[in-house]
């Protein structure tokens, strides 16, 4: 096959131009000032915003665990349907991703206001009215609401190959159905487990969207600590570009460890 | 499917649901209350309708992505096609950047082209608009196109593609009538991601978007942004309405074919 090779040119130039030389400058600002001289004070000063990447990265980890948790058995009982059933099913679970998310966590702020409807059928039964929103159950919330599609898809279609026979032949063998589960359907989930997870957890890390509307004022991630260097009325981007720097190496770290644990020797990032 | 596989799926479909037919009840209510619904009517979405900048933004949103899905699914195909034939140590660095605009967060990306941008408008006459959006909506496609074709590369028999040549195929016969059928459900699949994506991104388009071309998520930003209004529940509704027409043809369709395919032995995909 290896007269195919040029196919990839046109896109080899792209990624060049759109990829590979932002992200040189993302690292050119961060190490330099306003005149272009190098400096390390911004990298210096994102250590101010600590608990703010604390908090990030904590949120976030709850999101796609929970993700995790609610989407494998929903990608599990999907893939062992019958065939013409899994398409239809397929459809209506990742029809609310193609709404857009802004609309799907507005419906949230509806939902968890403190005049909103979960608060309203509280107060029928004698509760609350309790604070919902502005919250971070709200926040996690939403990113699980927002991104379990991201999960369910990958290990759907990784379940999807695993034959019948497989799990018929385990349980034959005398495993009970636990261990058929964590000891042929999950070690060979774990591709799609992995892509799930990297799907779920960087936008939940990098939200600043879903923090704003349903966290309030008092949950700032580190989203929305980049966004107000950029376009708020903080305008520094050079500290925008160090602590999105922060943030990248932070992400490669975590998405290394996990790639430890992957039996494949494809690689993930 | 066993009854508690039905309990569970029916309530993550909940879940999933019942924000979105919550926004689409209350886009009837009389009153802009968010919880109690005081009487029916349809002025949210005449309204709506002499909203001009809800509708022009609508027209800017699909033209890009249209233009940039379909930008992205050519050039990711090729490249993959390219890159599956490279040496191993070039594939893996070339897999490892593509894998950047996913791996990392969205705004980093939208901020690392925001940066590209800034420099090019200062040296050239870029201005920030339906250009840059282009641009950075098929660059946060492409990824995901290659990415969803090059596995199917890894399930197909590498020798097929020289067996077909041996059996007197042209390389580029071989390409169309070995490869190409072999890979197709994953460039259809990566289309479709990427106009879902397109349609669907907020986050790099509020980065790369100037004051002249706005898209759908960035004027329901600001609307979310400023007092409530049924408006956007409305908007929702008409939303939800296309996208469940859209699948369920989709789906028809597919379902279709594939007993046509049955009828036929199955022997064509």
């Amino acid at each position: 096959m290896k007269k195919l090779k040029a196919f990839a040119a046109p896109y080899l130039v792209w990624m060049a131009v759109f990829i590979v030389v932002p992200l040189l400058m993302v690292a050119y600002f961060a190490f330099t000032d306003e005149e272009g001289h190098f400096t390390l004070d911004y990298i210096a000063n994102v250590g101010q915003y600590t608990n703010i990447f604390v908090r990030s990265i904590w949120l976030a980890i709850i999101a796609t665990v929970i993700c995790l948790v609610l989407a494998y058995p929903v990608s599990f009982i999907l893939s062992r349907m019958k065939k013409h059933h899994q398409g239809t099913m397929l459809m209506i679970v990742m029809l609310p991703m193609w709404m857009n998310f802004l609309l799907r966590t507005y419906a949230w702020m509806t939902l968890l206001g403190n005049n909103g409807i979960i608060n309203n059928l509280l107060g029928m039964i004698g509760i609350g009215p309790l604070k919902l929103i502005n919250t971070e159950g709200a926040v996690v919330l939403g990113m699980v609401y927002n991104y379990l599609p991201f999960m369910i898809l990958p290990l759907y279609s990784v379940m999807v190959k695993i034959d019948k026979s497989l799990i018929e032949a385990a349980s034959d063998l005398g495993c009970n159905p636990v261990s058929t589960l964590f000891r042929v359907v999950v070690p060979l989930s774990v591709p799609g487990i992995m892509s799930g997870v990297t799907m779920v957890f960087v936008p939940a890390i990098s939200t600043f969207i879903i923090s704003r509307m349903l966290g309030g004022g008092s949950n700032l991630l580190i989203g929305d600590l980049i966004e107000m260097q950029f376009l708020g009325n903080a305008y520094n981007p050079h500290l925008g570009a160090g602590i999105s720097l922060v943030l990248m190496v932070i992400i490669l770290l975590i998405m290394t460890i996990m790639n430890q644990f992957n039996p494949d020797d494809q690689v993930l990032i | 499917m066993k009854t508690l596989s039905k309990v569970y799926m029916g309530l993550v479909l909940m879940f999933l649901y019942v924000p979105i037919f919550v926004l689409i009840v209350f886009s009837f209510n009389e009153t802009k209350s968010r919880s109690v619904f005081s009487g029916f009517t349809l002025d949210w979405y005449a309204k709506l309708f002499r909203n001009e900048v809800i509708i022009s933004s609508l027209m800017n949103t699909i033209i890009i992505a249209v233009i940039a899905s379909i930008a992205a699914t050519l050039l990711g195909t090729l490249a993959a096609i390219g890159i599956n034939s490279m040496r191993k140590v070039p594939k893996a660095i070339v897999m490892n950047i593509t894998n950047m605009p996913i791996v990392n967060p969205e705004i980093v990306t939208g901020v690392s082209l925001m940066l590209l941008f800034v420099f090019f408008a200062a040296r050239m006459n870029l201005e920030f608009g339906f250009v840059t959006l282009v641009i950075a909506h098929i660059t946060f496609d492409v990824p995901y196109v290659i990415l969803n074709v090059m596995p199917k590369f890894r399930q197909m028999d590498p020798n097929l593609f020289e067996a077909a040549q041996d059996l007197g195929c042209s390389p580029f016969t071989a390409l169309r009538k070995v490869i190409l059928p072999e890979i197709m459900p994953g460039v259809v699949s990566g289309f479709l991601m990427s106009f879902t994506f397109s349609l669907d991104d907020f986050v790099i388009s509020y980065f790369t978007s100037g004051s002249t071309s706005q898209t759908l998520p960035i004027t329901i930003y600001s609307m979310t942004r400023r007092k409530i209004s049924p408006e956007i529940n409305a908007l929702s509704t008409l939303i939800f309405v296309v996208v469940v027409i859209v699948l369920v043809v989709k789906h028809i369709i597919e379902t279709k074919q594939e007993q046509r395919n049955r009828a036929n032995g199955g022997d064509e995909e």
